[in-house]
């Protein structure tokens, strides 16, 4: 049993998009999770679900909409929504994550109109949800690569700032460092991989792939650096098994991979256990 | 105030307030440069505010801030500073970095944006890590660390910039008597040989007034500021005046 990857085009395309955000999702997600603020992905992808009904929505209606890649409104919706939680941030001074449950409600609230303004689920509005190995085009491909080298520019060049902010903001502002810039673009950028992790992993299932692979590599990791490696890794590994595995039993990509990144934390668990429980071992 | 003469730090007529809380009123001090100067006060007089203050971290609601004679808003050269607070060990204790990385933080302001370390910056943060006697823990996780220790590798992040004015808010909470001396020792070294000026907070008013230059005492108003001869003769009464009860200047021990 040989895979077909070099058979067939949509496949091509959907295991080049899968390897670029198994990359993007991961080292992003280590600024998101060491900063305690896991959830920004899960409220930013019920955004950009609404952007995307309200694509579809509009495609009923307009010429214009209907000939429309629907991840480019998705993306007007997230990173409204990212500058929306920008905001609210500064208004709940004290309640930072406040924001995080006022745009997620916002987003699902203005999906579900849209959704129905729509006529209702239909197989796109699934492919959406659950990602799809089909469903994956050339100018996806296109411009989730443009993001990939946005964010690594980004990533590459303000690691140091971005690092000490996420360790301790007030040692950021004496070094000099400005803050505010600096997070407002990292959560436009967040926004930006989310919109267009979807098409594989799905919006109910984007956020996993951003934490997850985190949670397992902090457990095991020594230091910064390493965790951005480790969380690579595993972020790889659980997109490429999930996607062959999709491929052959005929499933939505976002379970299966998602499943695979629940197996790796699993696994990395059970092994820091094992290791600790040999330390103790070993010491009596 | 002549043009010549620089102190390190200058404060004017400062006032700042919590929402109704006066917790400064009318601070005027300075810190000479080359000077090591041990500010003092009760709890809640007002002492990290102050520095909070001077660090530009806080805005106060009237006064002045000058940083080796430049006014706070124009001061750009914030690698010169190096600063320890009094909250750092309440970071996140699970953050993935290591010692190593957690003291390289200290030289991201001299290194500039879009810039890599480069060999002599490693060279210093190691350097740093020596100093402090962490080095048998430099790639250990940060959150692996004792309080103490962690302490330790904060000082060294503040440090590692070579700072011409290093500012510590408490820095010895959770060390060992055994390490603070050594701590005071390091410092008073780095004053007297290196010229580094130094602002300490500090409770330990016995140890410190064996290492420091100038003292300052604290509660709201500044009850006092000079230096350590002229301290000596009014702490007996001004300390009790000051904490609002009887404090036992504790003897040096030589
Ligand atoms: N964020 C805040 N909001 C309101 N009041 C505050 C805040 N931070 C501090 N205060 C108040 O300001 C006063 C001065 O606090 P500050 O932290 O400067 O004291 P301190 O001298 O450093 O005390 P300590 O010796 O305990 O560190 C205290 O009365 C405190 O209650
Ligand atoms: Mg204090």
């Amino acid at each position: 049993m040989s895979f077909p990857f070099f058979q067939y085009e949509f496949l091509q395309n959907a295991f080049i998009t899968g390897i670029m955000i198994g990359l993007l999702a991961p080292v992003l997600g280590v600024f998101i999770v060491v900063r305690r603020q896991s959830l920004i992905a899960d409220a930013l992808s019920h955004i950009t679900l609404a952007g995307i009904a309200a694509n579809l929505m509009l495609g009923r209606n307009v010429g214009f909409f209907s000939g429309l890649n629907p991840i480019y409104m998705g993306m007007v919706f997230s990173v409204g929504g990212a500058v929306g939680i920008d905001q609210l941030r500064k208004v709940y001074k004290h309640y930072e994550e406040l924001a995080i449950p006022i745009i997620m409600s916002a987003g699902i609230g203005l999906s579900v109109i849209f959704i129905s303004l729509a006529n209702g689920f239909n197989t796109d509005l699934f492919n959406y949800l659950f990602g799809s190995v089909l469903a994956v085009k050339k100018s996806d491909v296109w411009t989730i690569f443009f993001i990939l080298l946005i964010v690594f520019a980004f990533v590459i060049f303000l690691y140091k700032e971005l690092f000490v902010l996420s360790f301790d903001e007030e040692q950021a502002a004496v070094s000099g460092i400005k803050g505010k810039w600096i997070n407002f673009f990292f959560i436009v950028l967040v926004a930006l991989v989310i919109a267009s992790s979807m098409k594989i992993v799905g919006i109910l299932l984007v956020s996993s792939l951003m934490t997850l692979p985190v949670a397992a590599s902090i457990r095991l990791a020594n230091g910064f650096k390493q965790t951005f490696l480790l969380s690579v890794v595993f972020g790889e590994t659980a997109v490429i098994l999930g996607l062959i595995l999709s491929y052959y039993l005929d499933f939505a990509p976002g379970g299966t991979i998602v499943m695979f990144s629940v197996i790796i934390l699993l696994l990395s668990l059970l092994w820091k256990k094992l290791r600790s429980n040999r330390k103790i071992a070993i010491n009596q | 105030m002549s043009k010549q003469y620089k102190p390190a730090v200058r404060i004017e007529d400062l006032s700042f307030h919590y929402q109704d809380r006066n917790v400064l009123e009318h601070i005027t001090f300075e810190i000479p440069v080359g000077s090591f100067m041990g500010l003092v006060g009760p709890n809640g007089s007002g002492k990290s505010t102050l520095i909070r203050c001077l660090l530009g971290l806080l805005k106060p609601q009237s006064g002045n801030v000058y940083l080796f004679g430049q006014p706070l808003s124009l001061f750009k050269n914030w690698d010169e500073i190096g600063y320890v607070s009094q909250k750092a060990n309440s970071f996140n204790t699970a953050f993935p970095a290591t010692v190593y990385e957690v003291v390289s933080m200290g030289l991201f302001g001299k290194v500039g944006l879009f810039r890599f370390l480069n060999k002599v910056h490693k060279r210093k943060i190691e350097q740093a890590i020596e100093t402090v006697g962490m080095a048998d823990y430099m790639n250990r996780n940060i959150g692996e660390l004792s309080g103490g220790q962690q302490q330790r590798v904060f000082i060294a992040r503040a440090l590692v910039s070579d700072p011409k004015l290093l500012i510590l808010d408490e820095p010895t909470v959770g060390v060992d008597a055994a390490s603070v001396a050594g701590f005071y020792q390091m410092l008073k070294n780095l004053n007297r040989e290196k010229g580094l000026t130094l602002l300490l907070v500090t409770h330990d008013i016995g140890v410190m007034s064996d290492f420091v230059t100038h003292v300052a005492c604290l509660n709201k108003q500044l009850h006092f500021h000079g230096n350590t001869a002229e301290f000596e003769k009014v702490s007996k009464e001004g300390f009790s005046q000051m904490y609002g009860h009887h404090v036992h200047v504790l003897e040096h021990q030589h």
